[in-house]
């Protein structure tokens, strides 16, 4: 006997996003009608934009990159039961972390030498930045929602501190570090292939994009088959069956967070090692909260995540070919359409899901009782 | 319980024979997704009669109940009321037709009066003053009328149980009900506060109203009501006169095969000490002392009971055992050595050999997202035998669930089935499989049959007389009595927090275990 309005897995995972995602394509395409352009060329356009050449899948894939840490690091606070919205901030902080060691050595050490210092740093600047939200829900109960998105603000405002009072060059306007010299850059994939032989067109996909994968593969392994990650899950789920089998929950609840900081400062190394080669104002650029509709789309799953990440990556890729070449179109609507796939994926999952459960349950029982 | 007994009207032979009945269902049916929980269910209900509907748990007793109070909606199927068909659509329409219902958790506002509680959502014109007024009037008739009295300017939350509950009926009989659905109303009572309900709900038959009550306690349904509904997956599996049936049939019938309701075992043979409590204090989170110096010792070989009604501090001193809470003075000696005040969590005393099965499973003893075999581990996610260096061996994890499974008759065995599609009793065994399978010295039970199905009540008392035969030492927690009476060698009852007296199980009678249990100290009874 399985409980009322459950969907099998396959479903769940498979055919409820695509549901899902077709809904906020049909509704996109009435607004684009209204507007007054063919939605059928806007999607082609739109399509071709994100997949259509080396460069364009490239610029995809490196807009899924941010996407994947952010949404990796959302969905192992969710794990814990936690709602970390301070991604932005921890991704900002970690990127600082990244600039810093980039700036401090570029000019002395090689290149393999610099790269594991950077990723520590990524990940110990945005692990720092979440402990103190975290600290404060596991020790204060202050909530962690309201205290993510406050740190959001202080780090915004550091960074424009530093950025302008400390880190800039000096002789320039612009609130910018001095770029960075090779050492401290990540070789671009389009560079890495050409090494193998293989001949792709440059674009800003870099070798943080494997970094993403990777901790996809770390955070899969992590959650599913190790004892923490069967800890956190049980914290997250019921945090009294966790104290009943001597699991701490604040203990937990700091190494979630600490996980999910590190994992979003992995952005850091994408954006300002990977193509800015400087530090700037506003790298992360949103992606903080893009990875929450990321992680709810994805299910909270690595493979989930990728394909979600890819998927948004596609959307901001696309968007802006539409908007260049839909004059109708413009910036503001692309952010629409996007805004209606996070409605359609994360928000109102359960309009599609109930009817759905029901077809099922008709389809497994059939005329049962009529 | 039978001097309560007054000889019914009996329904066959109804004086009001030629009148409708007062509630009459006619094929209900409701399905919610996979689950069919009513099967066109139909039966009638005379007027003037104490009705009785049992079944197991998922039987669909709650579902038929919550469709005449007009929560849920009939997928097909009518609902008569005193011969008029009526649509119930929102529980409003219930009470317009006649119908209160008392649900096991009570639908009171603490820091209300009782008046105010009963006036509340029907009080009628702009000025509250004028409705009380009228209300208290009111409610003054049917107190005389029932025999129902309760002190009207009380704050609820003082009142003790027993009074709430009458509340609660006084609010339904204040909206005009005739007929008075129960749902399990003794889960909270002393068997004392049993008797009088069941007085009073004897009082409300002889003015015409008609009685509902929803239970699993089959001893209530012998000693209270008219006649007898039994359903079993929904269905009604059997109707009959309760004159005409025994506790036996009833079980048979809800179970769909032959059970024993009697436990057996043989007398104990109590070892040497395993567990020694001295002094013990604790205290609940807000700060509020809900164990007062408990003393007692647990040997080897014996079940000892603690009896109570809930809320006495059977909880808290469950927990403070099992290392959940932290006692706040007082010492727990195990094996001879003192679990050090808040030194010891669950974690180590589990690998010293003390389990501990909780009274909530769903709560606190299983992760009801997580699958049978993840649950399995619950607690013992740590040792050896299911993760190496951290990573869970997850074909050592799925072997030793699918053992436990086998051993405890866990259906369906799949272990990697989500703990929610078991039903109860096979999320318990599941539970008890896990704790009992690592061998502990020191087993502490509470509520072990809880939303059990009889089927797995036996099996479950079974499995606890053999592990104290085996030598362990059990501390079984539960509020029903006759859990307690059939199990324990020895009882303790508690009451506010204090343990009021001990009696071996071959001195105890139901009457002098409730005498204690509300209160009365053993020396005086």
């Amino acid at each position: 006997m399985s409980a009322p309005g459950r969907l099998p897995r396959w479903a769940d995972l498979g055919l409820l996003p695509i549901v899902s995602l077709l809904a906020a394509l049909a509704a996109s395409a009435a607004i684009i009608a209204i507007v007054g352009e063919s939605p059928w060329v806007a999607l082609r356009l739109m399509a071709a934009g994100a997949f259509g050449s080396q460069e364009a899948a490239g610029y995809t894939l490196y807009y899924a990159t941010n996407f994947i840490f952010t949404g990796l690091a959302v969905a192992v606070a969710f794990h814990a039961g936690l709602f970390n919205i301070g991604c932005e901030g921890q991704a900002y902080v970690g990127g600082l972390g990244v600039g810093l060691v980039c700036l401090g050595l570029d000019h002395h050490w090689p290149f393999w030498a610099i790269l594991p210092v950077a990723m520590c740093a990524a990940a110990g600047f945005g692990a720092a930045w979440a402990f103190i939200p975290a600290w404060l829900q596991a020790r204060r109960g202050s909530h962690i929602v309201i205290t993510t998105i406050m740190f959001n603000f202080i780090a915004s405002a550091l960074m424009t501190y530093l950025l302008v009072e400390v880190l800039i060059k000096p002789g320039q306007q612009s609130p910018e570090t001095r770029e960075f010299a090779s050492a401290a850059c990540l070789p671009s994939l389009s560079a890495l292939l050409g090494r193998l032989g293989l001949n792709v067109s440059a674009s800003p996909l870099n070798l943080a994009f494997l970094f993403a994968l990777a901790a996809a593969a770390f955070v899969w392994v992590f959650i599913w088959h190790t004892r923490w990650g069967y800890e956190l899950r049980t914290v997250g789920q019921n945090p009294s069956a966790a104290v009943y089998a001597g699991i701490s929950p604040p203990r937990m609840m700091l190494i979630a967070m600490l996980l999910s900081g590190a994992l979003a400062g992995g952005l850091g190394l994408n954006e300002v090692m990977g193509v800015q080669h400087r530090l700037l104002l506003d790298f992360p650029g949103g992606a903080g909260f893009v990875g929450i509709a990321v992680a709810l789309m994805g299910r909270n799953h690595p493979v989930g995540i990728f394909l979600a990440a890819v998927l948004f990556g596609a959307l901001y890729q696309g968007g802006s070919q539409l908007s260049f070449d839909l004059p109708r179109i413009n910036r503001d609507m692309v952010v629409v359409i996007q805004g209606l796939v996070i409605l359609a994926c994360g928000a109102l999952e359960n309009l599609f899901r109930t009817p759905l459960a029901a077809l099922f349950a008709r389809w497994r029982h059939p005329g049962e009782g009529e | 319980m039978s001097a309560v007994r007054t000889d019914p009207p009996a329904a066959s032979a109804s004086p009001v024979r030629d009148t409708p009945p007062a509630l009459e269902l006619r094929g209900i049916d409701k399905r919610f997704g996979p689950v069919h929980a009513n099967r066109g269910v139909s039966f009638a209900i005379a007027r003037g009669t104490v009705h009785g509907i049992v079944g197991e748990n998922g039987a669909g007793k709650s579902t038929l109940m919550n469709i005449v109070y007009g929560f849920h909606r009939a997928d097909a199927g009518e609902v008569w009321v005193h011969g008029r068909r009526v649509d119930l659509l929102r529980p409003h329409d219930a009470i317009a037709a006649g119908i209160g219902m008392v649900h096991q958790h009570f639908m009171l506002v603490d820091n209300f009066t009782v008046l105010e509680n009963v006036v509340l959502g029907v009080e009628g014109g702009r000025r509250l003053a004028d409705g009380l007024a009228r209300a208290r009037a009111e409610l003054e008739r049917i107190a005389r009328d029932y025999g129902l009295a309760v002190p009207l300017d009380a704050v609820v939350e003082h009142l003790p149980v027993g009074l709430q509950q009458r509340v609660e009926i006084l609010k339904a009989l204040y909206r005009r009900a005739e007929i008075l659905i129960l749902d399990e109303p003794t889960a909270v009572l002393t068997p004392q506060e049993t008797d009088q309900l069941f007085r009073m709900l004897a009082r409300l038959r002889e003015q015409g109203k008609t009685v509902i009550l929803v239970t699993h306690k089959l001893r209530e349904i012998m000693a209270v009501t008219d006649r007898v509904t039994v359903l079993r997956q929904g269905a009604v599996v059997h109707e009959t006169a309760t004159r005409e049936t025994s506790e036996r049939t009833l079980a048979e019938k809800m179970v769909g095969r032959a059970v024993s309701l009697q436990v057996e075992k043989t007398p104990a043979r109590p070892g040497g000490v395993l567990l020694a409590v001295q002094d013990l204090e604790v205290r609940d989170r807000f700060g509020v002392t809900r164990v007062r110096r408990a003393s007692f010792e647990l040997r080897a070989g014996e079940i000892l009971g603690i009896a109570g009604v809930a809320g006495n501090g059977q909880s808290e001193l469950l927990e403070a055992l099992a290392g959940i809470l932290t006692p706040s003075r007082g010492e727990i000696v195990f094996k001879g050595a003192a679990l050090v005040r808040g030194g010891l969590g669950p974690r180590a005393r589990r690998r010293l050999g003390l389990a501990h099965v909780p009274e909530d499973r769903l709560r606190m003893g299983t992760v009801a997202a997580f699958s049978a075999q993840a649950n399995a581990i619950l607690g013992y996610h740590d040792q050896p035998a299911y993760n190496r260096g951290g990573l869970l061996r997850g074909t050592a994890i799925q072997a030793g669930c699918a053992r436990k499974m086998r051993d405890y008759d866990v259906r369906p065995p799949d272990p990697g089935l989500r703990l929610s599609a078991f039903s109860g009793g096979n999320q318990q065994k599941l539970v008890l499989a896990r704790e009992i399978d690592c061998d502990p010295q020191v087993l502490l039970v509470g509520q072990p049959t809880r939303g059990v199905d009889i089927g797995a009540v036996e099996f479950i008392h079974r499995r606890l007389v053999r592990l104290r035969d085996a030598g362990k030492a059990l501390l079984l927690v539960s509020v029903e009595l006759d859990e307690i009476l059939g199990l324990a060698d020895r009882i303790l009852v508690m009451f506010n927090g204090e343990i009021v007296g001990e009696v071996a199980s071959a001195d105890a009678t139901e009457g002098k275990l409730g005498l204690m249990m509300a209160g009365v100290k053993e020396e005086s009874v």
